[in-house]
Formats: C-alpha cells, structure tokens, sequence
C-alpha cells in the first residue's frame, strides 16, 4: 500500500502524543494530583494510531476503559482531556465523566466506556445509522480480548454481518483481561478467528506495527464503506502498565514485560521514517518537542482550570 | 372518532411518525413481515420495507444497544422486546449506556430512542413471561417509563415518546393490546409525565396506571353502587411522575389506596406512599393501603396467578378498609 508521507507523519505525531501523555498521567496520578483511577495505554499507540489514521474525521468511534490513546488518535485536544482527568468545569465532559468516559460527539467520538463489551452494540448501531440514512460514514469500534468472550461480542458481530453494515472491529488483544491470563480463558489462538463464525474478514496483525494496523484498517475501512460489511481485525499487543495505575503486577513475569517493552511500537517507526526519508532527525525531534510543549500547556490549563460548581452536577441528565 | 385497539392505535402511532419523519426506524424480534408477537407493527413492513422496519436476530443486548449508538448518531429507532422480561438482558445497554450518556459526557450528546416492550400477568404465562419492571427502570436517572392503559393514550403517548429526545422506555400491557376504545381521527400527543384522572370522585383516591385502570375502574363503578366515590387516577408516565395532580386529588378525597400490578418491596407505590408522607401527610385522613402482587414469581397455574396478583374484590376491600 503506497502511503503518503503526510500520513506516515501524522502517525508517528499521534503515537508519540499518546505515549507523552500517558506517561505525564501516570506520574501525576502517582503525585496524587488526579482524583478516582487510570488505566493507561503505553505500549499500544500503534493501534490507536494506526487505526485512528484510516479513518475520516466524519467516521464515528467508540472507545474502552483504556481510551485515552483513542481519543487523542481520533482528534481529542488534550487539554480538555487532561482537565477531564482532573475533574475540571473545562474538561469534554465538565468533569462528569473522568478518565473512563470521555466523550466528543463533535469529533465522531461515542465515549470511552466503562462496561467491558458494551461499545461493540453502540458501534454497531452507529454503523446502522450510517447506512440508514446514506451519511458514507464508518463505525470503528476498539474493544480488548476481554470483551471478545462478552455476549455484546457475538451479538453485534452477527447483526452488522446480517445486515452489512459499515463497522470495523478492531480488538486489541493485549493478552490480559485484568489480571487473567486471556489465553486461559479462551481456546482458540487468533480472536480473529471468531470471524469465521459471522462470514466476514478477520486478520491478525501486529499491533505494535503501525503501518500494518493502517494497512489492515484501511483496506477495512474501505470495504465498509463500499457497502461490503463489516471486519474483525486483532491487532496483537502488550499493555506495558497493570490494568489500572497503582495495581501490583502480581500476574505477569518481568520478563514477559521486558520483552514487549522492547518490541515498543515508536522508536523502531521513528528509525524506519528517517531511513526511508521521510523525515529527517530534526524535524522528528521537532515533531516530540511540539508534542511535549504542547502537552506542558495542556497540563498547566487542566491545573488552572475551574473545578465545577457542585450544583452542575444535577444539570446534563435530560435533553 | 373511531374505535381502535391498543395494538392498532400504536401501530397507527408509528406509521403516522415514521412517515413524520424519516430518521424514526423499528427493529426487534419478528416485527417485520411478522407484524409483532402481539400484532402491534402490523402493516408497517409493507409500508415502510426492511430499511425502516427491521427483523432482528435473537440478541436483546445487541439490537438494543444498536438503539443506542444509532440514536447518539442521528437516528429515532423505536426498538421492540418481544416479552419485556427479556429486558433483563439488555439492561446494560439501558442502565449503563442509554440513561448514562448524556449525563456522563456532560451533555454532549442526545439519545432519542424508544424501547417498547410488553409486560404484565393474567395469562398463565409464568414467570418469565409475565413480568413488569417499571419499578426497577424508574429508579434510574435518565430513563423515563410509560405504561399507557388505552388506545386514546398509548397513541398519544407512544408519538411524544418517539418525539422525545431521552431514552424512552414504553411498556404495553399484554392484556390491553385486544381492548378497543375511542381515537380521534385528526393528529395528536399526549406528553409523557401527566397524569390523567379517569373518574372523577371525592371519598378515596385509587391511584394506578396499565392494566390497573381498568380493573380499578371496574372496582370504582361497584363500589358506586355501594355509595362510596372513587376517583381514579391512571399516572400514565411513572417517571417523570406527576406528583401534582395525585397530590390535588389526594387533598380533595383525604384518603390514598395505589393499585399496582407488580411486586411491592421498593416499588412505584412505595414511591407514591412516600410521596404522600412527605407531602400530604396531614391531608390523610386514614393509613394509605397498597393492593400489589404478593412477593413472589409469577406463578403459572391460573389459581396460583390468581391468588398472588391484585384483582377487583381485593381494591374492592381495600378501598373499603380506608373509608371504614
């Protein structure tokens, strides 16, 4: 697949703000400045970006109780997500919603979600309402190896397969549904094998790879919105933290982490970018320098930031 | 005028809003060619066609929360439960998405969507086929629940629901569906969260609402012949819940008896008794008395039905009791 240079760029800026940004969250939720949990997804951007990139800003996406890399992916200023975090009157959802619910119908964003499986009917009937009313967009739903043994899983799978509609499943099997071992739980090797099963596409690809999770999103993408249906994609990856900041990794081996950590998704990209010509030294490091003054101010407007009036919190529930 | 049944008056209500308006779409289990379990989408699939009225596979989660994503996109669906005990099965799409979205993304977003579903007992269908859970959705925020009692209503109240921009449960009483009664010809809605007094009394206040009214009608209209004034009270919406006109009725006839057919523990009537505490309390002029199912599941043999869920002797006696 010839891409353009452009969007090889644009891919690298969206991996490296994911992972500064959740980085920077993971050392000011250990400083305390945050209220409530994270969970982060450093180790992952490839996905997020990779996906995220194959799509139109019109096309709509749901996200995860791991979403902030989705969000920042599909368009999401963070600012306004860092003030989200900090419970702020200036965050996307005035403080409401926290790390597990941001939301931005503006940008094609259906929320995080907190309930594991729950996105994939939404994504589902996002697709539905696509093709009912003729509008050409597409529904991408990210969901992890967890939720592919929810019912929500099959359900959706075969209704968007049965009625053809414009979605496209991209699970991020990160190998570990909280702290249990997914390939315990499940007896097939590829969840993308389960595709099989509804009569659609379904592609393993490496998810640290960024050029292949765009390659195999695009070319989904494509087919939904040629009509064609939907596709599971499995993009295999690693989730570098525990499932939540704070929690003791009790259930992986340091080995295990050290070896995903190597296979990390940027710096092999960033190589492959100047090699190929893409980009040159400098301006790659131009590119981080932006990305991290950007998130400084980020962080000093979420800390700046109003708290919201408590009364505001009976306001929002009605339309 | 004319005279339509329950079941033609909300079939009737969505081929009138569908044509209204393009974006309303009706998906569930055999509503297409079918015409619905209960004959409630009769006609429509031959109007309308399988883009705007679709058969869906067995998946309550997922053609619900399908509801869900295609209302926060642009979208009216109107999605059916062919037995609302079901609902137990979509209800996360309904208690943690549906009724949570707006609020939780601080008002970004609208979910316009309409669940109807029916519900209710006195068919020996037993305990998974006969349930009604208006208590358990109208204790979450963001959901309102309707319970229409006649075709004049659930015409008008199923158009308001389809029109409105939240999360609608509407559940149809399976006993209703065959009952006729008067519709006007000409267009109209009813909007959700008014109460409708149905007779007009001054000794008691029956407050019900679905198959209830009826029931408590009949119960109203013998008691008459015995001189006592009943005055009924059919809530039609049980949340938003319109805690006025039961309140006005209740500070003219001074006594309360709440008919409801489901389980009493932590129900609508709990919360329409704790109303009247609060609020009329000094206004009573005798203890309130709930008529509701006994607590248990509905059992199937029609003696055993019949002796747990209310019926006219028992609102009968009840009423009775407080005007003692």
């Amino acid at each position: 697949m010839d891409i353009p240079h452009e969007k090889l760029v644009q891919m690298y800026e969206l991996m490296l703000k994911i992972r500064h940004f959740e980085s920077r969250v993971r050392d000011l939720f250990a400083a305390g400045e945050m209220p409530g949990f994270v969970h982060l997804y450093l180790g992952e951007e490839a996905v997020a970006a990779g996906a995220c990139a194959a799509l139109e800003a019109e096309d709509t996406i749901t996200s995860t109780h791991r979403g902030h890399g989705h969000i920042i992916a599909k368009g999401g200023e963070m600012k306004r997500m860092m003030a989200e975090l900090y419970g702020k009157a200036t965050g996307y959802n005035k403080g409401k919603g926290g790390s597990m619910h941001i939301a931005a119908p503006s940008l094609g964003i259906l929320g995080a979600n907190g309930i594991v499986g729950a996105g994939l009917p939404i994504a589902t009937g996002a697709g539905l309402s696509a093709k009912l009313r003729k509008t050409g967009r597409v529904a991408l739903c990210f969901f992890g190896d967890g939720a592919s043994n929810q019912g929500t899983f099959h359900e959706s799978i075969n209704i968007a397969s049965a009625l053809d509609l414009p979605v496209v499943y991209v699970c991020e099997n990160n190998m570990y549904g909280v702290g249990t071992r997914q390939c315990d739980v499940r007896n097939v090797e590829d969840i993308a094998d389960r595709a099989v099963g509804y009569g659609i596409p379904g592609l393993a690809v490496d998810g640290n790879d960024v050029i292949a999770v765009y390659e195999a999103c695009r070319e989904a993408v494509d087919r939904a919105r040629d009509g064609l249906g939907p596709t599971l994609i499995e993009c295999k990856t690693y989730r570098w933290q525990c499932h939540f900041e704070g929690e003791p990794d009790t259930y992986r081996s340091p080995e295990e982490v050290a070896a995903w950590r190597e296979r990390e998704p940027i710096a092999p990209y960033r190589s492959k970018l100047i090699e190929q010509g893409v980009l040159t030294e400098d301006e790659a490091d131009a590119i981080e320098t932006d990305v991290v003054q950007t998130l400084d101010e980020a962080v000093e407007f979420a800390r700046q930031s109003p708290l919201p009036e408590p009364e505001t919190a009976l306001q929002d529930l009605w339309a | 005028m004319t005279k339509l049944t329950y079941a033609q008056a909300i079939s009737d209500a969505l081929a009138e809003e569908m044509r209204r308006d393009s974006n309303v779409v009706l998906w569930g289990l055999d509503v297409g060619p079918y015409g619905g379990a209960f004959a409630a989408t009769v006609g429509l699939y031959d109007e309308f066609g399988p883009e705007r009225v679709i058969d869906m596979p067995i998946s309550e989660a997922g053609y619900t929360g399908a509801g869900v994503g295609a209302a926060a996109t642009g979208l009216r669906p109107v999605v059916e439960l062919q037995f609302s005990d079901w609902i137990t099965i979509a209800s996360d799409m309904l208690v943690n998405q549906a009724a949570k979205m707006r609020y939780m993304f601080g008002g970004d977003i609208a979910v316009p969507m309409v669940l109807r579903a029916p519900v209710g007992g006195y068919q020996s269908a037993a305990a998974q086929h006969s349930q009604s859970f208006e208590s358990f959705f109208s204790f979450v925020p963001g959901l309102k629940v309707v319970l229409p009692s006649t075709p004049y209503d659930v015409k008008g109240l199923l158009k308001s629901a389809i029109r409105d921009d939240n999360p609608v449960i509407f559940f149809e009483h399976k006993e209703l569906y065959e009952t006729e009664g008067e519709v006007p010809e000409e267009e109209y809605t009813i909007p959700l969260g008014e109460a409708d007094v149905k007779r007009q009394g001054s000794d008691v206040t029956l407050v019900a609402y679905a198959y209830m009214v009826p029931m408590s009608l009949r119960a109203a209209d013998r008691l008459a012949d015995e001189g006592i004034d009943v005055e009924v009270v059919d809530l039609r919406t049980v949340d938003p819940l319109d805690e006025e006109t039961v309140l006005a009725s209740l500070r003219k006839t001074h006594r309360l008896v709440i008919v409801q057919e489901v389980w009493r523990k932590c129900s609508v009537s709990s919360e329409i008794a704790a109303i009247a505490a609060e609020k009329a309390l000094y206004y009573l002029d005798a203890p309130i008395v709930r008529v509701t199912s006994k607590d248990v599941p509905s059992p199937f043999s029609p003696v055993l039905e019949a002796f747990v869920l209310p019926n006219e002797e028992r609102i009968v006696a009840a009423v009775k009791r407080v005007v003692s």
